[in-house]
């Protein structure tokens, strides 16, 4: 038998107020079960679907041909000088990653109530595991834009280096987004209703069928405020030789940054209670 | 023995009432607060646990017994640390592992492998302690041949034997079960309880919640007795399963409320063979159902029924007394029926059902009133209903060549019957 010594130190739990630290050392601890639950999501989306992967392809080319339609053809909206199937494959790819993983994350905790009341582990696992397996359909997708470019004979220039950086900055948005949502919706169902309206609405203040750059004058600081304004400007950017994003992008990610803040303060100081009333 | 590996020092958890309806609209928050502007108003409180304290030595196995709602479960969600005391604290050391059902998190659409390491991580066990004990994990659950088969595809019995597998196999320093054995067939509960055994004697610490109190007795070496979250008793096990049973045995004379009516259920009582009300009996002794009853209007036909429905929810017995009796009598008085049951019923847990009614009428109908637990040598036949020993004529009718009888006297195959 192993002795006390070994056994390692005392785990409390007792009435605890005020804000503590995101637990970032448990949550690393816990990681293999948030790679576990990301990927059952991922398994369940797929089984008994006979064509798998291939929506996720489908999915945003799909939808690109049907914006290119109305929006290109009918409404006459420009694109940047970039081919116009391009310019929306793209905004829709990286628009249906962050509009599923919001809901997804969103409906995560409700979701997952039996282990939420039956298990201990960092809850913050939950929404963040829900926000992974988008990234799958999302290189999917991002492959499928490979053969685009070349049927459109667009080669992307040196920023498709930055792409890193676009891809973390959307998956920040969409956690950071999901942790306040999955947060509420454990009190309030209501948000579970809301859900479908608020990402519709969200669809047209960002930038998926038209450029940022319709937006003129001092509108363009207000609408730098929505921070898939700066993600999907700078997804353009990297690979479809879209327009430079300007200073606007910092201030997208400046709120995506608030957001996460805010998003791990609220969800620490309600998670205590989760168990009691989910 | 070094020190303890729990210890409980005045936990109280408090519900509000209006918190614990799940999902609470925004609109009923928003009309909250704004109401709440003028005068705070007091809420319904629930206090599920009230100023318990106790310890648990490193290795000991502890029982904690009660009624349904005396805060059991919400003892060991507070020692999981699922959810937080409302004040107090609850120490723990080790790794802990909660078993408050089995299979949590298991997926229909997932395969048994997929579940089994699924289920091990949310266990806290890492993918490479699964993965070492995998082949036996599959193997005590008996389910080998179809580790790659989605589980919504399994019967009952294996997806609750692979669920419990896992959680068999862990290995933290501390266990905290919740009832699991009220779950499966009697075989399954056996297994459980044996395995619970088997971990109490590997050195762990064990916290065991259960209404099997015999099982308790056996197992745990001190318990605690929760009522409305209050310690009414601490100390040996057997002790305290004793005075909780004391107050039973009072309680099940009296438990039925009411409801007015021509005709009104006073109470119901499973007693045994020397009349003391129980919950656990032998099996091969006859038991009787007692049912009190009020009759204020006389009622011409009036009959009484009572059921006996196994763990499946199976309807074993149907006994009415107007299967019998033709001429009953109906006229207004208390009136108690008592049906004798002969030892005729196979291991396991039983709950009673009670009708009272007439041809056109039904005055009572109750399918959960009691229940009681009949225990005794399962003969490896946990699924059978009856148990009768029933007996036997065998005798020789004829002769044979020697030469075939050699062949027949090599040893069958050995087949469970079932």
């Amino acid at each position: 038998m192993r002795s006390s010594v070994e056994r390692g130190a005392w785990v409390e739990n007792r009435p605890s107020r005020g804000f503590r630290g995101p637990g970032l050392q448990e949550l690393w601890r816990y990681r293999e079960l948030g790679g576990f639950l990301a990927l059952r999501d991922l398994k369940v989306r797929y089984k008994q679907a006979v064509f798998g992967a291939a929506w996720a392809v489908f999915q945003p080319l799909a939808g690109a041909l049907v914006f290119t339609l109305v929006f290109r053809r009918l409404a006459k909206v420009p694109s940047d000088g970039i081919p116009y199937p391009l310019f929306a494959f793209v905004g829709l790819s990286v628009w249906s990653y962050h509009a599923s993983s919001v809901t997804r994350a969103t409906q995560s905790l409700v979701g997952n109530a039996p282990l939420v009341t039956k298990v201990y582990f960092p809850r913050l696992l939950v929404p963040l595991a829900a926000v992974l397996p988008g990234l799958v359909d999302l290189a999917l997708s991002l492959l499928t834009l490979g053969v685009l470019l070349v049927i459109y004979e667009t080669a992307p220039t040196g920023a498709v280096l930055t792409l890193p950086i676009w891809v973390l900055a959307l998956v920040v948005t969409s956690f950071s987004v999901g942790l306040w949502l999955s947060a509420l919706n454990v009190q309030y169902r209501d948000v579970n209703h809301a859900i479908m309206l608020f990402v519709q609405l969200w669809l047209f203040v960002s930038p998926v069928a038209y450029p940022s750059s319709m937006v003129q004058g001092g509108w363009r600081l207000l609408y730098a405020l929505n921070p898939m304004a700066g993600v999907i400007d700078g997804f353009r950017w990297a690979l479809i030789r879209g327009p430079r994003p300007g200073p606007a992008v910092l201030v997208s990610m400046a709120v995506t940054l608030l957001l996460l803040v805010s998003g791990v303060l609220y969800f620490q100081r309600t998670e205590r209670r989760f168990a009691d009333v989910i | 023995m070094a020190g303890n590996a729990i210890e409980v020092e005045h936990l109280s958890k408090r519900y509000r009432l209006g918190e614990s309806t799940p999902g609470r609209t925004l609109r009923e928050a928003i009309a909250g607060s704004v109401r709440g502007v003028g005068r705070r108003q007091p809420r319904e409180e629930l206090w599920s646990l009230r100023d318990v304290s106790f310890q648990v030595p490193e290795g000991q196995s502890f029982g904690v017994v009660g009624r349904n709602g005396a805060g059991k479960s919400t003892l060991l969600k507070i020692l999981a640390r699922i959810t937080q005391p409302t004040a107090g604290r609850a120490r723990t050391r080790g790794r802990l592992a909660p078993l408050l059902e089995v299979g949590t998190g298991f997926h229909p659409e997932l395969t048994g492998r997929e579940n089994v390491y699924l289920n091990g991580a949310i266990l806290g066990m890492s993918r490479r302690d699964t993965a070492r004990r995998f082949e036996e994990i599959v193997a005590f659950a008996g389910v080998e041949r179809f580790v790659d088969t989605p589980v919504k595809r399994y019967s009952s019995g294996m997806y609750l034997r692979l669920a419990f597998s896992v959680a068999a196999h862990l290995e933290p320093d501390i266990l905290v079960v919740d009832e699991v054995l009220a779950v499966g067939d009697a075989e399954f509960q056996a297994k459980c309880l044996g395995r619970m055994a088997t971990v109490g004697q590997e050195g762990r610490t064990v916290v065991f919640v259960s209404h099997n109190l015999e099982a308790i007795t056996r197992l745990c070496t001190r318990a605690v007795w929760l009522d409305q979250g209050a310690t009414k008793a601490i100390g040996p096990a057997g002790e305290v399963v004793d005075t909780y049973l004391g107050t039973l045995g009072r309680e099940t004379g009296e438990l039925v409320e009411d409801r007015g009516g021509p005709v009104a259920l006073r109470s119901v009582r499973v007693v045994d063979a020397g009349a003391r009300p129980v919950e656990v009996m032998r099996r091969d002794q006859p038991f009787t159902v007692e049912v009190r009853f009020r009759v204020r209007v006389a009622v011409p036909g009036l009959d009484v029924a009572v059921h006996l429905y196994n763990v499946r929810g199976v309807e074993v017995l149907s006994e009415a007394w107007g299967d019998t009796v033709l001429d009953r009598p109906n006229e207004p008085a208390e009136y108690v029926a008592r049906l004798q049951i002969p030892p005729l019923l196979n291991v396991g847990e039983y709950t009673v059902g009670v009708w009272i009614g007439t041809r056109y009428d039904t005055f009572v109908q109750e399918t959960a009133l009691r229940r009681f637990r009949l225990e005794g040598d399962v003969k490896g036949r946990p699924r059978r209903i009856m148990s009768l020993g029933l007996p036997w004529d065998v005798r020789r009718v004829g002769a044979i060549k020697q030469q075939l009888a050699t062949v027949i006297q090599e040893p069958p195959a050995r087949g469970r019957r079932r």
